[in-house]
């Protein structure tokens, strides 16, 4: 399952059923044939990818497609106003928002859908750095090079988010409107109880694990520690987990130089090794809870806020939940929650480890108003608009004058934290085979979770996985 | 009347969509990550044959269309029709009643309720802790068996009103003459009965494993075929391959796997039907 990594900020929820009623019983025997291949197609009728919808309008008309799926309406009502103040500017031409009202995983389905035609595709999309190689490589986005090169404020984002939107032929297809970085999340006051410092600061896996023994010693009913693992909670158990553990021992998931997928990495091995001993101790919640594919609503919005979950390795977005009209409102949670940097496996390096990703706007292939489009890309990106759009979503900033800008740090009280892990922070590589490739992940950590394999026997089914996939393989053990 | 627009109707909407269907499925076409598809000949098929986890989501499809239709509803759906036969008018109104409301509910309400009833903290294990009887975690354990109880629930009525139907039609004379030729309760529904609304049973049955094989919003409310993929039926696999990872050539060749095995058992059936209709 490819969800993203910010998927559990939203509700559970089930895609329209594809499979269609069954066939009604007949005399014919003819008619009973044709019946029956009807039922298969019903069963594959989402397969043939019939069901796009959206507009594409005439020239005077920009036609903006993004996500909006729950109750919030932080994204909607920031581009309310966007589009008020831009036809305001255009006269005579119209900004049509028409979001797509599903989860993050259909999200992506249907937009892609709507991309693959001119007479549906928008003129406008947002699209998730987790998917944007992919649609790149589909021929679905136009390059923003020739804009980029006049735009003054581009100077401005930082290096790293810029490279978010780069293809592999070193064109940049998005500009990036945030982006988010990861750590650890503990709570204040169940380490007082369990005789932690409440300005917790672990330098390696070991201090995590330390303190995860204290709690489980001092506190019984509170759950230590929480990783996303496994298929159930999609993304966020390749980014918010593994890939945080990964990252932390050296070893990568894709070799840069070489262009190439990693296999057989000492790092892989001793990542599920880590999970294997938290969920061995049973310093994790029971197996059967964290596989739920609702299990991140259930951290964000039930474990914390009542206290029964100590560590939680999230995302710097975690408080949106919490905020005044979020889906879990809880004022008290900036006193009671600390934050920290997730190390590295023994400190080395960095010392200190993040991930991150993050959206960008970008302009379909098939747009027929592709200029007006950039026109609209340039305000959503100026100082004003990404301020605003980085203290209402809690997004950190990726221009280097929101970032400083004082309003911005103020916004939060974690504002300041996160953003200073952007230095350090890194992408996920990805690439068009990326999804693919993180669903492996994901149950490699499944079998540790479950106890069905050793980190051994799931890093070598990994292995084996990923050479199926795709064959710009390295092994690490062999160099 | 003419013949014409329905004919073209059916092309258009219905071998039109098959046509497309079987063409995608010896594709490379992709949702994204490629441009344009690419004729692969029987790539996907031999991809997905030499796949465990195909092969491991074929026997629980054979294992949730054995099980829950095939067994659960089938038999079930005889055993309702026949004792309410026997039951009175306002028994009978109230077990119709109920069964029918199960299969009138939505899918993925019947989903989420059997969720909220076999879950950890659910009413299931409510009731057996009262009972002080050992909790269970099937939609952990053993989901295959967990989506299969709720596939029963949800499906039987339909069977109980083919059987109710067709049991209203067996004439009393025989059943009762067969009594009076000293025929106890199970040989005059073995001999008699059954017999006589085998062509029902047959029909039924064809129509409740096609309506199985392709049952994907209940599974995927309930536990979206996992954990560890141990409740992924063919069509939820589908879904996958196509949709979640993209590869919708892949995702239509499994479609059409599903599809022949449909085919596959409904050749049965009707092969049963016509070699007791020839032995007669």
């Amino acid at each position: 399952m490819s969800q993203t990594a910010r998927n559990h900020r939203h509700a559970e929820t089930t895609p329209d059923d594809p499979v269609a009623q069954p066939p009604r019983p007949r005399r014919s025997r003819r008619i009973r044939a044709v019946a029956l291949v009807g039922a298969g197609i019903a069963a594959s009728g989402a397969a043939a990818g019939c069901s796009a919808g959206g507009g594409s309008g005439g020239s005077d008309t920009i036609t903006v497609t993004y996500q909006q799926f729950g109750d919030s309406h932080v994204q909607a009502n920031f581009l309310k106003s966007v589009k008020a103040q831009f036809e305001k500017a255009h006269k005579g031409v119209t900004v049509d928002l028409e979001p797509i009202s599903a989860s993050e995983d259909d999200y992506y389905t249907k937009l892609q859908l709507q991309m693959r035609s001119t007479r549906t595709s928008p003129d406008l999309v947002y699209e998730d750095t987790f998917l944007i190689n992919s649609d790149i490589k589909a021929g679905y986005l136009r390059p923003l090079d020739e804009h980029l090169k006049s735009w003054s404020d581009w100077s401005q984002f930082q290096p790293t988010a810029k490279k978010a939107a780069q293809a592999l032929n070193g064109k940049t297809y998005g500009v990036p409107d945030g982006t988010d970085v990861r750590g650890l999340w503990y709570n204040k006051e169940l380490f007082a109880k369990a005789g932690l410092p409440t300005d917790w600061q672990p330098h390696s896996w070991d201090d995590i694990l330390a303190a995860a023994r204290a709690i489980k010693a001092k506190l019984p009913g509170v759950i230590p520690i929480n990783i996303y693992s496994g298929t159930g909670v999609g993304e966020a158990a390749t980014m918010q987990g593994f890939e945080m553990l990964l990252y932390g021992t050296g070893d990568t998931l894709y070799d840069s130089q070489q262009k190439k997928w990693v296999v057989g990495s000492k790092g892989f091995v001793d990542s599920l090794s880590f999970l294997k001993t938290l969920n061995a101790e049973h310093l994790t919640p029971p197996a059967s809870d964290q596989l739920k594919p609702t299990w991140g609503n259930t951290v964000s919005q039930q474990l914390l806020p009542k206290g029964k979950l100590a560590i939680d390795l999230d995302g710097s977005w975690l408080s949106l939940n919490w905020q005044k009209g979020g889906a879990a409102p809880w004022p008290q949670w900036s006193s009671t929650m600390g934050t920290t940097p997730m190390p590295t496996q023994d400190g080395s390096g960095a010392g200190k480890v993040s991930l991150s990703g993050g959206w960008t706007w970008a302009i379909p292939a098939k747009s027929d108003n592709p200029g007006k489009a950039w026109d609209l890309i340039k305000l959503l990106g100026d100082r004003q608009h990404e301020l605003e759009w980085a203290i209402k979503d809690v997004q950190i900033p990726v221009r280097k004058d929101v970032a400083a800008d004082p309003s911005y740090a103020q916004a939060n009280p974690t504002n300041k934290f996160f953003a200073s892990l952007v230095p350090i922070t890194q992408y996920r590589p990805a690439y068009a085979v990326y999804p693919r490739i993180s669903q492996k992940i994901q149950s490699a950590t499944e079998s540790i979770v479950t106890g069905s394999a050793t980190p051994q026997q799931a890093a070598k089914t990994y292995d084996q996985q990923v050479q199926g996939i795709t064959s710009d393989v390295v092994d690490a053990s062999a160099s | 009347m003419p013949l014409w627009p329905s004919v073209v109707l059916l092309g258009v909407f219905l071998a039109g969509p098959i046509l497309y269907c079987v063409y995608s499925a010896f594709t490379d076409m992709a949702l994204t990550g490629a441009s344009g598809a690419h004729f692969v000949g029987f790539d996907n098929f031999r991809k997905a044959f030499g796949s465990s986890e195909f092969r491991a989501s074929l026997v629980y499809t054979l294992i949730f269309t054995v099980l829950s239709a095939i067994i659960g509803q089938n038999v079930l759906g005889m055993v309702l029709a026949l004792l309410m036969r026997s039951g009175t008018a306002w028994v009978r109104a109230l077990v119709s009643t109920i069964v029918i409301g199960a299969w009138v509910i939505p899918e993925v309400v019947a989903g989420y309720l059997w969720s909220a009833f076999l879950g950890n903290d659910g009413s299931l294990n409510h009731i057996l802790g009262v009972l002080s009887l050992p909790e269970q975690n099937w939609l952990f354990d053993i989901p295959i068996l967990a989506v299969s109880l709720a596939n029963i629930w949800r499906g039987t009525a339909f069977s109980m009103l083919v059987y109710s139907a067709a049991l209203s039609e067996v004439p009393k004379e025989i059943e009762e003459s067969a009594t009076v030729d000293g025929a106890g309760t199970w040989q005059r529904l073995w001999s008699v009965t059954l017999p006589m609304i085998r062509r029902s049973i047959m029909t039924n049955l064809m129509l409740i494993t096609l309506q199985t094989l392709s049952v994907f919003g209940l599974i995927w409310t309930m536990t979206r075929g996992g954990p560890s993929n141990k409740s992924e039926t063919l069509p939820l696999f589908a879904y996958q391959q196509a949709f979640q990872l993209s590869q919708l050539g892949y995702g239509t060749a499994l479609a059409l796997v599903l599809l022949a095995i449909g085919a596959v058992f409904s050749l049965v059936y009707l092969r049963a039907l016509r070699l007791e209709e020839g032995l007669r």
